[in-house]
């Protein structure tokens, strides 16, 4: 960098200059930088979707976890009945008796998206299933992120940068974790588009082109049909504006790009209908708003500032102008929110920004594991080095201050702060935390290399001239400024070679140990080394898939809803769409009442059969008894006779003998521990030993009145009951 | 129960029938067995029949009553040439259902075709093979998990035929279990968990008298309501079979729960009329084999193979009680050259027709033969009779879709198991268009790219940003021949050093002088290549930024090779005067300092253009 400060003004160089191979040297300079580039491209592209593969390896080509099983269940409708019966579609299969209506209460673009690409390969006579193409989606995304890595990068920083930020990203564990092969959630596309839309966003500031702007208009109205967190972007953007205007950036370009983007932006996402008018209704999307306001206060200020000529004129007129802008906003603000117009923030957004307010007042979301704040060892698991690099990026993003960098390091300071609030928004900071530390990588290494270059050369040509001069040699030597100047950057540039490789061996292993297992299938190490599956969760599926009524109706906790219509193609009341709390309420209060009241909901509700899962035998500990207080407390939440304290002892929770009543009587526990107290678990332990929580159970002769065991699959993970129908009065 | 007195009006028919008769043949002796260890019965009648009446005969007639016709699966009937026990020479006879006059309706009948007239007098052995699917009824119908599996058979203790028995025997055979009860007469014993009855002598033709036997069997009573079979065939060298089964317990049903605890600790007994394995013989040499539902890969399934058959053990994702449901699929591949074969310019596919489940009963099986893509003229030859329907079928890369020939069979039972075969044209070189396509697809790929790559897209020749993008480029490119020329002058003056080398090595003054001739002229030719280039980049708006280091550069050149050739003459001269080489040296030693840094500075030079 210092080699090229001195040379005066010129156009940024373009990245690291390429080996001069003998092959090549017919090829201009200029083509062999672009074959390199794009060969290294296309090996990242390949990269990223091979890396996700994993799953697929260790396991096989299936759809995994829980959100992902209602995506495919839409896209399989879809491909089969078209896009206007999907739209209008009433699934009367989940919230029994409510039923959903899908078409308003989803994003669609995942499934549209789905769709399309089995389409083409359709047309493209490939005659793959629905399901293959709903379980690479993710991979093939993220191979197109990094393309979007490496053009951000070259945007803010130069094409070096934007190929080591494709190169993080592709393996990064923080974006694998959601992308992986079946992995099919809307996080999968959606930071494809988040990504996307700001590159087009920083490209139309950098060139207040209306082109880009159109374009990154588009890219929000993809990503507001693809995930909820297009609220990051209508927030993070007008936050950018707002700095920029603050430290006196503003110029024509900024006013260009902004405002096509907001207006057609907004325009395009009121045509998603689970997003609606909520750009002018809702709280959370009044700040792009504001700003949209503000933008035209400052163009009308330069343009008068302009007309006048005359700054102690100007300076009464812009005190004027501020102070009725800044009331009338206010005002309209005001009324907004007292007439109820403008709806105040949500639950979920006020989460953000106080990490503890789910705690206290809404607990289907602080239930949610993933939803948890972010431990520090899992910010080091999924991000590593890049932990350490984010400051050194950052710091190079301040040295050379432009419209750019000043986004970017927005970006990544707000979705880190994000990022430690939610486990799962570790996703969003991870493209801003990969673009930053490529940027050091890339900083880094560029001035590392250049040092070493030149000294090398340098010393090449002393020794074809050594037989000649002396004093020409010790002349040349003079020249270096450090002593040991290139000798430590070598060392300096294997360290960060080590280091990198260390993190390319961390994301390998972090994917394939931790990140590519289904949850569907679990997988365990047998006695003898041997892998053991789990796959109890289809087989109880599949069970009610097969050997139950069509219509029968399936009450479980409702994060096995989605499961349970995608694969055992029941009704189920409650599932992992929680949007009605109240539904989700009753189904805890009669998992957390005695048998008898239980059967009363359960009949009010239609119930034929409960599943419940159930890990004591197989030691599986996120089964239902240890979400159990999540479902007091929901219940408890909306009925206030289920209460927390009775299913405690000392405020401890316990399911052995020293148990509360209460607790040893409840429906969750009788069907949970149903004949268990006969099975012995563990040798030298006693019967009903409940391996997952490790004691021995406190109620071991548990009969059941109202609902018989119907089905249990082989390691007992899920349990099935039947409610008997009502007994002859006669 | 309902039926025996369904039987005892049936009986009435048959006494009026009786005398009407008119039959020239007479069965002089019939053992009957009849096997009821599995849920498929198989009764075989081996029978001599006489010929007494005057004509020559020349079929038998074969009666079933409706109700055991219609779960008739199959019927085979052997001929025995040799008298004796020699049955390596048994011909099988054509045998197919007739409707003669003036017979009861209750009753079907089967009419075998001797192979030659029966004279007078004469007689004939036969062995028929009759196999029923469905006949076991379970009673009681519902059971629990821990109750074994009771079923009924009915049959006639008498063989029922058009013809007068003269002597005749039934022999059943059970799986082994428990025996409720069995019809008892006189001379009906059970021994070993076979029951015998007869001999009976004499009996006129049509008589029937009902035996019920009620025993336990828990043989899997796997039963497929519907078997999907596709093969396909890839002259690439491998035929893909695709098995989709909807497969039922066809035994009593369960009632109440199902206790997993019950059922791990003492499967044998708690769950006794259940199953869990299905086994599967595939032909040799099978591959690729996999298992799997609508929701996803089953990984319990297990699988041996030697060079003569391939055995396949699957688990369904749950043990089968009675009345559950399952459905999956299994595939696997097989080589080619085993199951196509080439029989007068047409393509022979011989392949077996029913399921290679063991003991399993397909209500309706259908079997799909996939044909390459462009095979015509198709023909199949199947040894029962079929419904035959085609359609089309779309796989990769397919444009016109692939023929499909589509068997459709009810009541399959493993006696079905035989090979057909299908006739086809095809031409080896259609095998060639998909490759073609998918070359052609990325030729044309490439070609794009290249197009691409290669033309001038914008919209606008006029614009400035555009034309200072042209410029640009051309700059760049001035730049780097500006680059080469230098390197190559860079290259003279290594010669000439390499011939200073060897002048102090060799003392030849002539031979250095030649080089530095050459080398002179080299570096004017170069020198005059190098005007234009740096008169366009002197003028050109767009280089004004690298302009200034592009002159110092040609300028510290042309410098460089002043020096080099002062240096050159100097030592040259030097030599020419004879001087030692210590003077040499002392003589060139401040253009030689000069020199190496002039070097130094144009390497610099060049480095920082290639960076640019």
């Amino acid at each position: 960098m210092g080699a090229k400060a001195e040379n005066g003004p010129k156009p940024p160089p373009p990245l690291s200059s390429p080996p001069p191979f003998k092959a090549l040297v017919k090829l201009k300079t200029k083509q062999q930088e672009l074959l390199i580039r794009s060969a290294a491209l296309a090996l990242i592209y390949v990269l990223a979707f091979a890396i996700r593969l994993f799953s697929v390896l260790r396991y096989e080509s299936m759809i995994h976890e829980f959100d992902p099983y209602f995506n495919y269940r839409t896209t399989l409708f879809l491909t089969r009945n078209g896009f206007y019966e999907f739209w209008n579609w009433f699934d009367s299969e989940s919230w029994y008796p409510l039923g959903r209506i899908i078409g308003g209460t989803l994003y669609p673009g995942l499934m549209v998206t789905a769709a399309l690409i089995y389409r083409a390969l359709r047309f493209l006579t490939f005659a793959v299933h629905i399901r293959e193409v709903c379980v690479l989606t993710a991979p093939f995304f993220a191979s197109n992120t990094t393309l979007v890595a490496y053009f951000f990068g070259k945007e803010i920083w130069d094409a070096g940068a934007g190929l080591v930020a494709a190169a993080l990203i592709a393996i990064c564990p923080g974006y694998i974790s959601r992308s992986v092969a079946g992995s099919y959630d809307n996080e999968g596309v959606a930071i494809f588009a988040l990504l996307f839309t700001f590159y087009l966003f920083v490209k139309a500031v950098n060139t207040g082109s209306l082109a880009w702007s159109l374009a990154s208009a588009f890219g929000y109205f993809y990503m507001v049909s693809a995930w909820g967190g297009y609220v990051f972007i209508i927030n993070l953007i007008p936050l950018y504006v707002l700095v920029l205007l603050v430290t006196g950036r503003y110029s024509m370009r900024l006013y260009v790009a902004y405002n096509c983007m907001y207006v057609l932006g907004m325009m395009l996402a009121m045509q998603i209908r689970f997003v609606g008018f909520q750009h002018v209704q809702s709280g959370e999307h009044m700040a792009a708003m504001g700003v949209f306001f503000l933008m035209q206060v400052f163009y009308f200020l330069y343009w008068v500032k302009d007309m006048l000529n005359d700054t102690k004129l100007f300076q009464s007129f812009l005190q004027i102008t501020l102070t009725c802008a800044i009331g009338v906003g206010t005002l309209a603000l005001g009324i907004g929110m007292a007439s109820g117009y403008i709806s105040p923030w949500t639950g979920r957004f006020y989460s953000l920004l106080d990490p503890t307010y789910a705690k206290d007042h809404i607990p289907i979301i602080a239930s949610v594991s993933e939803h948890q704040p972010t431990a520090w060892s899992s910010f080091m698991f999924d991000f590593h080095i890049l932990l350490i690099l984010f400051p050194a990026g950052l710091y190079f993003c301040f040295k050379r201050l432009s419209d750019a960098t000043i986004f970017i390091v927005m970006y990544g300071l707000t979705s880190m702060y994000f990022a430690s609030v939610m486990v799962r928004l570790i996703l969003v900071a991870a493209p801003a935390v990969c673009l930053i530390s490529a940027i050091a990588i890339s900083a880094t290494i560029k001035n590392l290399t250049t040092l070493i270059r030149k000294k090398s050369k340098a010393a090449l040509t002393v020794s074809s001239k050594a037989t000649s001069n002396l004093k020409a040699s010790a002349k040349a030597l003079l020249d270096q400024s450090l002593p040991f100047q290139r000798n430590g950057a070598i060392a300096v540039l294997v360290g960060a070679f080590y280091l990198l490789s260390r993190y390319a061996i961390h994301c390998t292993w972090v994917t394939s140990e931790a990140y590519s297992s289904p949850s569907i299938v679990l997988a365990a190490r047998g006695a003898h080394g041997g892998r053991v599956i789990f796959d109890d969760y289809r087989e109880a599926y599949y069970w009610l898939r097969q050997n139950t009524p069509p219509d029968a109706k399936v009450m479980s906790w409702w994060d096995y809803g989605y499961q349970i219509t995608a694969m055992g193609n029941r009704t189920v009341i409650v599932d992992n769409n929680t949007w009605n709390n109240t539904h989700i309420a009753t189904v805890g209060r009669a998992m957390s009442s005695y048998e008898h009241e239980a059967y009363e909901i359960m009949q009010s509700l239609d119930v034929d059969y409960v599943l419940v899962v159930f890990g004591g035998l197989t030691g599986y500990s996120s089964d239902d008894i240890n979400k159990f207080l999540w479902m007091v407390r929901i219940g408890g939440g909306v009925f206030p006779v289920i209460k927390e304290p009775d299913y405690l002892v000392n405020g401890e929770y316990r399911v052995d003998k020293g148990a509360a009543p209460k607790m040893l009587n409840c429906l969750m526990y009788k069907l949970s521990y149903y004949r268990f107290g006969e099975v012995t678990t563990e040798y030298g332990k006693p019967t009903g030993y409940d391996r997952a929580r490790g004691v021995e159970i406190g109620n071991k002769d548990i009969k059941l009145e109202y609902l018989e065991e119907a089905f249990t699959t082989s390691n007992w993970i899920i349990r099935i009951y039947k409610v008997k129908p009502p007994k002859n009065r006669w | 129960m309902a039926m025996v007195s369904r039987f005892a009006f049936f009986l009435l028919w048959i006494s009026v029938l009786s005398s009407t008769t008119h039959s020239e043949l007479v069965i002089s002796r019939i053992d009957r067995r009849v096997d009821l260890s599995s849920h498929i019965v198989r009764a075989l009648f081996s029978m001599k029949v006489e010929n007494v009446g005057s004509k020559v005969v020349s079929e038998v007639l074969l009666a079933f009553p409706n109700m055991q016709a219609k779960n008739l699966a199959a019927i085979k009937t052997l001929y025995n040439e040799g008298r004796g026990k020699v049955k390596a020479s048994s011909v099988s006879l054509p045998t197919a259902v007739v409707e003669p006059e003036g017979m009861p309706p209750e009753l079907t009948f089967y009419s075998v075709s001797l192979p030659k007239g029966l004279e007078k007098g004469g007689t004939v052995s036969l062995d028929v093979l009759a196999v029923f699917a469905h006949s076991l009824q379970p009673f009681p119908e519902e059971i629990t998990q821990a109750d074994g599996q009771l079923v009924v058979y009915q049959d006639s203790a008498y063989y029922l035929s058009p013809y007068t028995v003269k002597v005749q025997t039934l022999g059943i055979r059970l799986p082994g279990g428990r025996v409720e009860s069995y019809t008892k007469f006189p001379n009906a014993k059970l021994v070993d968990s076979e029951i015998t009855y007869g001999p009976f002598e004499n009996l006129p033709a049509f008589s029937y008298s009902p035996v019920i036997v009620h025993f336990e069997n828990n043989y899997p009573f796997a039963v497929a309501h519907e078997l999907v079979r596709e093969i396909e065939i890839s002259h690439w060298g491998n035929v893909q079979i695709t098995e989709h089964y909807n497969l039922v317990h066809g035994g009593a049903k369960t009632k109440g729960g199902f206790s997993r605890l019950d059922y791990q600790a003492r499967s044998s007994v708690r769950g006794a009329s259940s199953f869990s394995h299905l086994i599967f013989r595939l032909p040799p040499r099978a591959h690729s084999i996999y298992y799997r539902d609508e929701i996803g890969n089953i990984s319990t399934s297990h699988f041996w193979g030697d060079s003569r058959k391939t055995q396949l053990e699957i688990e369904p994702r749950f043990p089968i009680f009675g009345g559950w449901k399952t459905s999956f699929t299994i595939g696997y591949g097989l080589p080619l050259q085993d199951f196509l074969f080439k029989v007068d310019g047409k393509r022979m596919l011989n392949i077996t027709f029913g399921s290679p489940m063991d003991e399993v009963i397909v209500d309706n099986l259908i079997v799909k033969v996939v044909l390459p893509e462009g095979s015509n003229g198709i023909s199949a030859s199947v040894p029962f009779p079929t419904k035959q329907g085609e359609e089309i079928k779309y796989s990769h890369l397919d444009i016109v879709g692939r023929p499909v020939l589509v068997l459709e069979k009810s009541n399959v039972v493993p006696e079905h198991n035989l090979y057909f075969q299908v006739y086809y044209h095809f031409n080896n070189l259609s095998l060639l268009g998909e490759p073609m396509m998918l070359i052609s697809g990325f030729f044309l790929l490439f070609v794009a790219c290249i197009v691409y790559m290669h033309t001038d897209m914008s919209i606008s020749k006029s614009s400035a940003s555009y034309l200072a993008k042209i410029q640009l480029e051309e700059v760049q490119a001035t730049v780097q021949q500006i680059q080469n020329i230098i390197n190559q002058c860079l290259a003279v003056h290594d010669k000439l050093d390499a011939s200073l080398r060897d002048l102090s090595r060799t003392g030849d003054v002539q031979s250095c002088k030649i080089a530095r001739k050459t080398a002179d002229a080299q570096l004017k030719e170069l020198v005059k290549e190098l005007k234009p280039l740096v008169t366009f980049l002197h003028h050109s708006p767009q280089a004004s930024h690298i302009w200034p280091k592009v002159e110092e550069l040609v300028a510290k050149e042309k410098d460089m090779q002043e020096k080099m050739f002062l240096r050159h003459s100097t030592v040259v001269d030097c030599f020419e005067k004879k001087l030692g080489g210590r003077e040499i040296e002392n003589r060139v030693a401040s253009q030689q300092q000069k020199l190496a840094a002039l070097r130094q500075e144009v390497d610099d030079l060049l480095e920082f253009l290639d960076e640019i």
